[in-house]
């Protein structure tokens, strides 16, 4: 470890794309990062998405600006493993078998349940994902971004089937939801925005738990955020190292301390921003988590669902095939 | 201006003929720009949209636009367009016409172009929350409407906002190019003020109208930023799916499509500056 820190500093740089710095509390993880090593962080393109990142992977290989590290969401990573570097993290075991390549080409590292983000104070208590369809949603319900290109939005469409009855090997009910809400008039199609919740336009978003908190989208204690019993689908993001990184060493760094499990790793990091560890079962059982940011996450009940591949894939497919037809 | 460059070519008139001109040189940083940031993108929109996803060259990949799908792409964007491009051209003139009978240095005239300048840039997530702040849902104004999130009505409106100062600032020359001669030749003619409109005016704009209702057509076609903030969760127009087409997190991301997708755009654009192009030939003729 002593040897990575040195080798780290000695490049004294680190390249990363795509971070928002409000997703994730990834805004503090760059700066402790910097604080703890003195390692400059320089934060490409933080509006990209995961298909960026990989683009830009290819398109900047070799050069010393291409991205040394990725937080990819799992349907880009499993496609992209040939640019991928191996690496264990030092806390390897502490992640769940299912949440991380064999060989370490990929590890999952923090992500949360599909939910519905909403201003209590003007619809009261939500309890159920049909409840959306009443009239007093008229104008309400958005998705964030378009299913056939977000994750987030697939997830949703997909959180949406499971509470109709739906199975996670077929979205179609999902996307029957959708055509409803549409008739029904409740569809908000525009750009869901911290702006746009503010000024009553999407006042019901879909989305990760971690990003429609309270604290994210910027509003009072009347925003709420419910995850539906009968649909905790559950969404990682995973890491990987550019296996042409310029900065090879930082890189690995880098990774050493987002899975770092102290009061100021990574891990306690990511938790504070909202979203779930990949290590928490781990941390929760050695007592390193910390307990008032995992007391003030939405609370779930229901088994989660995780989507294989081949679930995501086959719901992209039906949705680039139906999605446009139904809600428009 | 004019008489003294005469003189001086006119001094050494044996020398100018063998001499080699460099005149030519003038334009290269013209010709070096537009090389740059449009001949060379379309060459290799229409290279890459040739060729399939391993890079052979293949005219298959072009079979994708007698999808109805993607047709569905492509008459929804002609369709918005020329929507768009109508509602721009006719109010725009009705403005442009009355801007133009007024004091031609007067404040008023000077606000309107000032403001058209400003608004004709106007456009992407600013204009959609900016339309949303002022007449949308939370205005209290139409808080139960949904109608202008349907496509195309309700975009096109928004269009509106930047289509029609366009057509101000593209449409005054002509109108102030209608001479108050002609207008007192009919007059004096006999001819009634529709007389005129009829047979001088109207005809006079019209190459100028068509050629400028061209121009906010394809403006319109290519605005992606204010309908992919609107119409965020579907795709309605090519631009927005050539972005999902590169973009797609979800496994669907197909560069070599939305290369053929741009290809579509390229044609379509081609076709309407060509006609442009003639059409402002023929106005030019009267704007001297």
């Amino acid at each position: 470890m002593a040897k990575l820190i040195a080798a780290a500093k000695k490049e004294g740089t680190l390249n990363v794309i795509a971070l928002p710095p409000t997703w994730a509390n990834y805004g503090n993880v760059i700066k402790d990062f910097t604080a703890k090593y003195g390692i400059k962080v320089v934060s490409a393109n933080p509006e990209g998405s995961s298909q960026d990142e990989v683009d830009a992977v290819k398109s900047e290989n070799g050069t010393s600006k291409a991205p040394d590290v990725l937080d990819v969401g799992m349907a880009v990573a499993l496609v992209s493993t040939s640019l991928f570097a191996p690496y264990k993290v030092s806390t390897w075991s502490s992640i769940p078998a299912a949440q991380k390549s064999p060989t370490g080409l990929w590890t999952q590292d923090y992500g949360g349940y599909m939910s519905i983000g909403y201003n209590s104070a003007k619809f009261g208590t939500i309890t159920s994902v049909s409840q959306l369809l009443g009239s007093k949603f008229k104008n309400s319900v958005a998705l964030n971004g378009n299913p056939t290109e977000a994750n987030a939005a697939l997830n949703g469409v997909m959180m949406a089937n499971l509470a109709e009855g739906g199975t996670a090997s077929s979205i179609a009910k999902g996307v029957a939801f959708f055509h409803q809400l549409k008739q029904a008039g409740n569809f908000v199609p525009v750009q869901a925005t911290n702006a746009t919740i503010k000024a009553g336009t999407t006042p019901v978003v879909i989305n990760w738990d971690y990003l429609n908190t309270a604290s994210v989208v910027d509003q009072g204690a009347s925003w709420k955020v419910f995850v539906p019993a009968n649909a905790t689908l559950a969404g990682y993001y995973a890491q990987a190292i550019n296996k042409n990184a310029p900065h090879p060493a930082a890189a690995r760094l880098w990774e050493e301390f987002l899975y770092s499990q102290g009061a100021t790793g990574g891990q306690n990091l990511w938790l504070q921003g909202g979203a779930r560890p990949v290590e928490m079962t781990a941390m929760t059982s050695n007592k390193s988590i910390d307990a008032s940011a995992a007391s003030s996450l939405p609370p779930i009940t229901g088994t989660p669902v995780f989507l294989t591949a081949t679930q995501a894939t086959d719901a992209a497919t039906y949705l680039e095939a139906n999605w446009a037809k139904a809600i428009s | 201006m004019a008489v003294a460059a005469t003189t001086a070519t006119g001094a050494r008139p044996g020398r100018a003929g063998r001499r080699p001109s460099f005149a030519w040189i003038g334009t290269v940083p013209f010709l070096g720009y537009i090389g740059v940031f449009l001949l060379l993108p379309t060459g290799i929109v229409i290279w890459n949209a040739l060729r399939n996803q391993t890079g052979g060259l293949d005219l298959s990949s072009l079979k994708v636009l007698g999808n109805s799908e993607v047709r569905g792409f492509f008459t929804g964007t002609l369709e918005l367009s020329a929507i768009s491009a109508l509602i721009g051209a006719v109010f725009g003139a009705i403005l442009a016409y009355a801007v133009a009978s007024g004091n031609p240095d007067g404040v008023v005239r000077r606000l309107y172009l000032a403001g058209s300048g400003v608004l004709a840039q106007f456009g992407g997530v600013t204009l959609a929350f900016a339309f949303l702040a002022a007449i949308g849902p939370t205005s209290g104004f139409l808080a139960r409407a949904s109608w202008y999130y349907d496509f195309p009505w309700g975009i096109a409106l928004i269009y509106a906002y930047f289509e029609i100062p366009l057509m101000v600032l593209v449409f005054l020359p002509a109108i102030d190019g209608l001479k108050v001669q002609w207008r007192e030749a009919a007059e004096s003619l006999g001819g009634s003020t529709w007389d005129y409109w009829r047979h001088v005016g109207g005809p006079l704009l019209a190459p100028a109208f068509t050629g400028a209702t061209l121009l906010l057509f394809a403006n319109a076609l290519s605005a992606y930023a204010t309908i992919q903030a609107w119409e965020n969760q579907i795709a309605y127009t090519v631009p927005q799916q050539i972005y999902i087409s590169i973009n797609s997190e979800v496994g669907l991301s197909n560069v070599n499509y939305a290369d053929v997708l741009a290809l579509g755009m390229v044609i379509m654009v081609a076709i309407i500056m060509t006609g442009y192009a003639l059409l402002q030939r023929r106005a030019a003729r009267w704007l001297r």
